[in-house]
């Protein structure tokens, strides 16, 4: 019935055709209004508390108190939380970054090397090592934690950051090795072959040539590992034994102590940093963040 | 080119480092761990060996039914949560949104990067109650209902525990479950829909079973990771109210550090470990049956 409505046969079809379009694209945009709703309330849903963190870290300690916890800040030049929060926050950023970095470049050098000698080399009891490795995925870190926290006593390397580099390296390295093994699968070997007849030795071969065709991947894991290993609060707890060695994690969590409970400002100006470091390095980087993410867990 | 490939020296040259530090790092210390079951004390107070008192006390410990309890409850609850919202959440990318849906991606994605710690204090301040009035209890008041002390009774505290576990991880499970379903033909789906399958009809007998596998891979993941939660509960709740909301991983790390017995502390680890690998296992076994049947 409605066809027959919508499209009277007689008319010419070049004066017809916009008229019985305009009703239908109204009816589908209709019919999709509770999809739009459901997106709307997801984004809000997604967006709030982070727009409300960010507007608390503009409110002085008297807003706090006083004014409607859902009401914005008076202004959004007043930076004093921002400086207060900075004074210990810059601490906490550079031992992460210390820590960090080192094991995340260790961890993608040695993981990949690991990988090619998993995957691309032939030799008896791969698959048994590849697996040995495999297992370190479902370990929980505190298996792990006295022991290590022993070991380091006894080297004495409580009092440095030391404790935190070395045991990244080694949480970071089952994932990397397994995706590493992983990925070389699909690399051809007529390449090392060609390598080998160009008189390259296999590890020639392997920093010559595996190392940078793997460029995409070793970006991809080294992101993952990165936001592993960033937002790890189990070791950094355990192996920071002063306040100058805490971690962005750990000082986050003592800076409500630091500050007294009721010091609001500084403590939203402190976790908003955390936010926006980590939101410029997601906007940058997005697509390849959830791609790489999500590779991690299927095969993990 | 076999003996190239073969080389005992690179060999041992390219896999030694990785294999040395994560031998000496993560096997050797689990090993350790084992032993430490016998002990009791620390690094500090010394040692002194046990026999098999850690796991009498183990059995008679009545602190850890109910972390035990709570730490199979949260795994089932937040895995389904997540791998449930995750899952409505693809749907509507690929059948709502379609191509164009990226920003949205990316938005819904932002929470999974962001420091755990981060958003169990920002959540810690969006519940609360004291000194402080939250949003969250504005709002209820704002609509004529009474404030609630979200973190002073354990349901409550769960409650919030998952709703921030949720938000937090449902774009890395919409994501996920979104590539998986990008897997399916287009072909199969238009054949059913021209043989008059219904929208419903057509998620449940041709969606569903064929995203099977990365459903499972969600499952496995997802129930890895809530076994060994830890950062975000000891952020939001630290534990409480007493000891509602503590989690296995945080009784051992309480137990070897706050109390200093390394002994039980390991035993505590042993017992998640051993959770662990029971589920993982059994996951394995009842999805390796599955597509036999389907």
């Amino acid at each position: 019935m409605a066809l027959t409505i919508d499209s009277p046969p007689s008319s010419p079809a070049a004066q017809v055709r916009p008229r019985p379009r305009k009703p239908r694209r109204v009816l589908r945009f209709v019919r999709r209004i509770p999809g739009y709703l459901c997106v709307a309330v997801l984004l809000l849903l997604v967006a709030y508390p982070l727009v409300w963190l960010f507007l608390g870290s503009f409110k002085t300690q008297a807003e706090f108190l006083n004014d409607s916890t859902l009401a914005l800040p008076d202004s959004f030049t007043n930076f004093d939380n921002y400086s207060q929060a900075w004074s210990s926050v810059a601490l906490y950023l550079r031992n992460s970054l210390l820590t960090v970095l080192p094991a995340l470049a260790i961890i993608v050098v040695i993981g990949t090397a690991a990988g090619f000698a998993l995957e691309v080399m032939v030799w008896r009891g791969r698959g048994t090592t590849l697996l040995l490795f495999l297992a370190g995925i479902m370990i929980p870190g505190q298996m792990i934690l006295l022991p290590l926290f022993t070991a380091y006593f006894e080297l004495h390397l409580t009092g440095t950051l030391w404790p935190l580099i070395i045991t990244y390296t080694a949480t970071g390295l089952p994932l990397t090795v397994f995706m590493m093994a992983t990925y070389f699968r699909a690399i051809p070997r007529e390449v090392f072959e060609a390598s080998t007849l160009d008189g390259a030795s296999i590890i020639r071969s392997f920093v010559s040539v595996a190392f940078p065709m793997m460029r995409n991947a070793v970006l991809t894991i080294a992101l993952v590992q990165f936001f592993f290993l960033w937002n790890d609060l189990l070791i950094a707890l355990t192996f920071t034994t002063s306040d100058e060695l805490r971690t962005v994690q750990v000082g986050l969590l003592n800076f409500t102590g630091q500050f007294g409970a009721v010091e609001y400002g500084p403590t939203f100006a402190a976790i908003c940093i955390n936010v926006l470091l980590i939101l410029a390095i997601y906007l940058f980087l997005n697509q390849r963040v959830m791609r790489g993410l999500a590779a991690g867990a299927v095969k993990g | 080119m076999h003996s190239v490939l073969g080389d005992r020296r690179s060999i041992a040259i390219l896999l030694g480092p990785a294999l040395l530090v994560y031998s000496l790092v993560m096997l050797l210390p689990m090993l350790w761990s084992l032993g430490y079951t016998f002990f009791t004390g620390s690094v500090i107070s010394g040692f002194s060996y046990a026999g098999t008192a850690n796991f009498e006390k183990l059995f008679n410990d009545p602190a850890l039914p109910s972390s035990l309890w709570f730490t199979v409850k949260y795994a089932a609850a937040i895995t389904l949560g997540q791998v449930f919202v995750g899952y409505a959440l693809a749907l509507l990318y690929v059948f709502f949104l379609r191509k164009a849906g990226s920003v949205v991606r990316t938005l819904v994605f932002f929470p999974v990067v962001l420091p755990t710690v981060a958003v169990g204090l920002l959540f810690q301040k969006f519940f609360e109650f004291a000194p402080q009035t939250g949003p969250v209890n504005s709002m209820l008041e704002t609509f004529g209902f009474e404030a609630v002390d979200w973190f002073g009774t354990p349901g409550k505290a769960f409650f919030v525990i998952a709703v921030m576990d949720i938000w937090r991880s449902m774009g890395f499970y919409a994501i996920l479950l979104y590539t998986g379903l990008l897997d399916i033909p287009d072909d199969v789906m238009e054949a059913a829909a021209i043989d008059g399958a219904s929208t419903w009809r057509l998620i449940r007998s041709i969606i569903v079973p064929l995203s099977l596998p990365v459903l499972v891979s969600s499952l496995v993941f997802s129930i890895n990771g809530t076994l060994k939660a830890f950062d975000s509960i000891y952020a939001l709740t630290g534990g409480g109210p007493g000891n509602a909301t503590t989690p296995l991983t945080l009784y051992m790390y309480q137990t070897s550090f706050a109390y200093g017995d390394y002994g039980y502390g390991a035993t505590i680890a042993l017992t998640l470990t051993v959770l662990c690998l029971l589920v993982t296992a059994f996951i394995f076994r009842a999805t390796r049956r599955a597509p036999e049947q389907g």
